[in-house]
């Protein structure tokens, strides 16, 4: 060890001491006021086609982040091409700028460097991670990935198997079989309701030109930023130009989608999974959009409903009635809309009991709280949240959530003292959001047990459906 | 006729990676390090990034030390210890750690029990209150209610987390088949359902006095914090706990198996999964790098072998996976497929025992060899961008120092992978990846044939 020898001598004296005054543990220390969160300032510029560039400064690790973001995600997929924006995403790096596919992934691993195209349903990303010393070469290859993709048959062929076959295996994991049920539930035709990744019929139908038109309709500087977070410096900007400078200029429109339609009232979707040791228990609602004013609110809210470990949810669930390994809740924000979800799995004998208090959590959660209960969940909120940034990933990912959403400049600065700021009425009246009078139940598990005393609750209209119906049926892959 | 520009990259990007390399300075956390006169060791990395702080606390007491009839035992007890001591009630640890912005988590395996505690800079006293009282004076705070209440937790850890999860009892077969009964990592941490019905009151006052002292324990503290002042709260709230029994450490107990053992196993799976598991020397002694650089070989990237011949040129998997699964007195080197629809697992394994024939005939490639290298030293800085949490700086401090004395083993790390030639990972081939291994087929219920057929009279 490095230092330990002379540090154990001037040890020995100050332990000495200290035994002789023994420390007042009847209180628990109180903390000194937090020290604010200051992110590097976010330097701007722009490329010569338009290309915006986002730059935040971090030298505490030799690494730098890359993001070039598209302002169009799965929302933006035609009716009848769902998973088309998250296709597209994938198959960018199959084959891109003269190099096949294999050639490429060599090229990026041989610098250590990690590629990862994606999409969500409001944006898609091109990003890399790598070493600072091997940026400049990585770089190309991003741009080559980004800008310049083959979309090559034989590559679609083997990507659309790949899918269909997580397709497949996904009717055995009960969690994946209720995400799918919920978002069917509770958003029925509108887009929210399939995946982002598509269906199976959806996927069977894609072909390599839909892609390639997708990608030139939406692959544009105008419709793009990048983010660059790291150890570098506006040095950088040349580097950026080289390789995204000659993109040609355009632009792309915008998703049109329309905000789904709240529920009104409830019904239990049962799907039977014989045996299960557990059941998945999720109760799903329409939520709000990711602009909504009531933001800060509604995260205090959750911490305290779901969201963190002393939440009322596990609390209950796990801590007072032992039915599960943990229990929460959580809000997803996007441009047209969102969704609220609780979600536990639960022992199989005490399936009714634990969706009784489940229930009845939500409902609990919009009378006042105690004021000692928000406290400690605004706290926990907000004096964690520099831990949202502690990676250069993390970083970048809440740049682009900036700029996508359009949230104003001082959002992530001024987070702390506005969720500090949410109080026992906000808290109770955004506790609205979870209510589960109008929300749609979903219950994995096996039939033959659970379902006398799900029916026994009178909790809604009780729809019993298989994996079929909710995944179709089993994808043909060979 | 893009061929000539391709090479002419390639040459390119090899002269820009070796560059790179050339001016890299060595990777370094520093820290420093000192025992309170209790036998705890303390270790100090300052990181002002951000205003955060980590408490990481190792325990040096895993399932290995578990009783026969007490399998799942450590585990259950990290669940206790978060359940209140003398001066923290019952539900406080979480509420009061809350309050003032901080969060938690810890884990077990079979060599440590893990404790973190991440809190902003100017909350560090809370988790050192919190983390000495516990080691300090658990047991004023424990009853049977608590051991009833975290039995059923972690009943449904197990449920949720193998009985319930697709392939999930492959991970509870595997030590049982590739460990003799006696050995330590024989039992899986989770335990038996039978053994958590069992574990009592008792049994947890005699683990906590047997392993829970300051002198079997180390503790990280890293962040936004002044090491002097880091070094007097440590010393504050930790240094009147009683000084403890050191603990020998277990010596290393590699194994190896005179043949190969088949299990098969029926599960609500969709599709057919090859597991394989050799036996592996400990960590960190010597050929564990040596396999750990082949199962990057073997299964990272599109490049990869197994990856490249089963799922990018053949389409017969859907996923592979290689790598070691480490532990103080044995690892173990695991190949994981998943097969496609139509596609056996016998079939699997030739295709796999293929490559692996192959890797002991043709030592991979210098090329193979940097792109191991390059991608671990990346995937190492990109851990040291996190202070807090499992993985984390402080995570990795105490991790080193657990396994291998020294906490700032970074470099040492990387310098193991860089000083491998091409035969040393075909050696560790040749050594290591024998016909004495365990062979698990999972295979979707009713579908027998879809698996490695288990010969009569063979297997566990």
């Amino acid at each position: 060890m490095r230092a330990a020898a002379p540090l154990l001598l001037a040890l020995a004296t100050a332990a000495a001491a200290a035994a002789q005054t023994p420390v007042d543990r009847s209180h628990p220390p109180v903390p000194e006021a937090p020290r604010p969160l200051r992110l590097p300032a976010v330097q701007r510029f722009t490329l010569g086609n338009g290309l915006p560039v986002l730059l935040m400064e971090r030298h505490q690790v030799p690494m730098a982040e890359v993001r070039l973001v598209l302002r169009s995600g799965a929302a933006t997929d035609p009716l009848g091409r769902t998973g088309l924006a998250a296709a597209t995403a994938d198959m960018l790096d199959e084959g891109a700028g003269g190099k096949d596919a294999l050639a490429l992934a060599d090229a990026i691993d041989f610098l250590g460097a990690e590629v990862r195209t994606s999409a969500s349903w409001d944006y898609s990303t091109v990003s890399l991670s790598v070493p600072v010393t091997r940026l400049e070469p990585s770089l190309g290859l991003l741009a080559d990935v980004a800008l310049r993709p083959d979309f090559p048959a034989a590559e679609m062929e083997r990507v659309r198997k790949r899918a269909l076959t997580a397709l497949l295996e996904a009717r055995a994991v009960p969690g994946q079989v209720a995400a799918y049920a919920l978002a069917q539930a509770v958003f029925g035709q509108h887009r929210y309701g399939l995946p982002v990744t598509g269906t199976t019929a959806s996927l069977s139908a894609l072909r390599a030109e839909d892609l390639r038109a997708f990608h030139t309709q939406y692959y544009h500087p105008g419709n793009a930023f990048l983010v660059v977070v790291g150890d570098v410096t506006p040095a950088v900007v040349p580097l950026l130009e080289k390789a995204f400078g000659g993109w040609a200029k355009g632009d792309a429109p915008a998703a049109r989608v329309p905000a789904p339609a709240p529920l009104k009232g409830r019904r239990l979707v049962l799907i039977d999974k014989p045996g299960a040791a557990q059941s998945v228990l999720r109760v799903g609602r329409v939520g709000p959009s990711r602009a909504t004013p009531d933001y800060h609110a509604l995260e205090v809210m959750n911490t305290l409903l779901g969201a963190s470990f002393t939440s009322r949810l596990n609390d209950n669930l796990r801590e007072q009635h032992g039915y599960a390994y943990g229990a929460g809740s959580s809000f997803g924000y996007r441009q047209a809309g969102g969704v609220f979800q609780a979600a536990a799995d639960v022992q199989t004998q005490s399936t009714a009991e634990a969706l009784t208090e489940m229930l009845k959590e939500l409902q609990r959660i919009a009378t006042p709280a105690t004021p000692a209960e928000v406290e400690r969940a605004r706290n926990y909120l907000a004096l964690s949240y520099a831990e949202d940034f502690e990676t250069n990933g993390q970083v970048a990912g809440k740049v682009a959530e900036q700029v996508v959403y359009g949230l104003p400049d001082d959002f992530y600065s001024s987070f702390v003292p506005k969720a500090l700021a949410v109080g026992v009425p906000e808290v109770a009246r955004v506790g609205a959001f979870a209510d589960p009078a109008d929300a749609v139940i979903v219950v994995v598990g096996d039939r033959k047990t659970i379902e006398p005393k799900l029916r026994a609750l009178n909790a809604g209209e009780v729809q019993v459906r298989t994996v079929d119906d909710v995944l179709g049926r089993p994808p043909r892959v060979q | 006729m893009s061929a000539l520009p391709a090479v002419l990259v390639l040459m390119a990007l090899q002269a820009a990676a070796a560059a790179g390399d050339g001016a890299r300075p060595p990777l370094s956390v520093p820290y420093e390090t000192f025992r309170l006169a209790n036998g705890l060791t303390v270790i100090v990395h300052e990181d002002h990034t951000a205003p955060l702080v980590s408490v990481n606390t190792y325990y040096h007491v895993g399932s290995g030390r578990e009783r026969p009839g007490r399998t799942g035992f450590a585990h259950l007890f990290e669940h206790l210890m978060f359940e209140g001591s003398k001066n923290v009630p019952e539900g406080a640890f979480d509420q009061w750690l809350e309050a003032a912005g901080g969060s938690n988590n810890g884990s077990t395996n079979g060599d440590r029990t893990n404790y973190w505690e991440n809190a902003p800079a100017g909350a560090l006293e809370l988790p050192l209150f919190l983390e000495s009282d516990r080691m300090g004076f658990l047991l004023d705070a424990m009853s049977p209610e608590k051991v009833n209440g975290q039995r059923d937790v972690v009943k449904n850890e197990r449920r949720q987390s193998y009985e319930n999860r697709p392939y999930g009892m492959a991970d509870l077969a595997i030590p049982d088949a590739l460990y003799p009964p006696d050995h330590p990592y024989h039992w899986p941490t989770i335990g038996s359902m039978e053994d958590l019905s069992a574990a009592s009151y008792e049994d947890v006052v005699d683990f906590f006095k047997k392993w829970y002292g300051p002198a079997n324990a180390s503790v990280v503290i890293a962040g936004d914090v002044d090491t002097a002042r880091a070094r007097a709260l440590a010393e504050k709230w930790f240094g009147a706990i009683p000084r403890s029994v050191p603990v020998e450490p277990l010596t290393p107990r590699p194994v190896v198996l005179a043949a190969e053992k088949r299990l098969l196993l029926e599960d609500q799976v969709e599709l057919p999964r090859l597991y394989l598991a050799w036996p592996a020397p400990e960590h960190y002694a010597a050929g564990e790098a040596a396999l750990i650089a082949l199962g990057d070989i073997l299964a990272d990237g599109k490049n990869a072998r197994l990856y490249r011949r089963l799922v990018y040129d053949l389409q017969v998997a859907q996923d592979v996976s290689a790598y070691v699964d480490s532990g103080a007195l044995a690892s173990t080197f695991n190949v994981v497929v998943t097969a496609r629809t139509g596609h056996t697992l016998e079939e699997i394994r030739r295709l796999v025992d293929g490559e692996i024939d192959r890797v002991k005939r043709e030592a991979p490639s210098v090329r193979e060899m940097q792109r191991f290298q390059n991608q671990s030293e990346a995937e190492m800085l990109r851990g040291l961008e996190r202070v807090g949490g499992f993985g984390g700086k402080a995570d990795q401090l105490n991790q080193y120092y657990l396994y291998t004395g020294d906490p700032d083993y970074f470099e040492e790390e990387l310098a193991s992978y860089r000083a491998l030639a091409p035969s040393d990972v075909r050696a560790a081939a040749q050594f290591y990846l024998g016909p004495g291994r365990v062979v698990v087929s999972v295979v979707p219920r009713g579908k027998q044939d879809l698996g490695v057929a288990v010969a009569a009279g063979g297997g566990k």
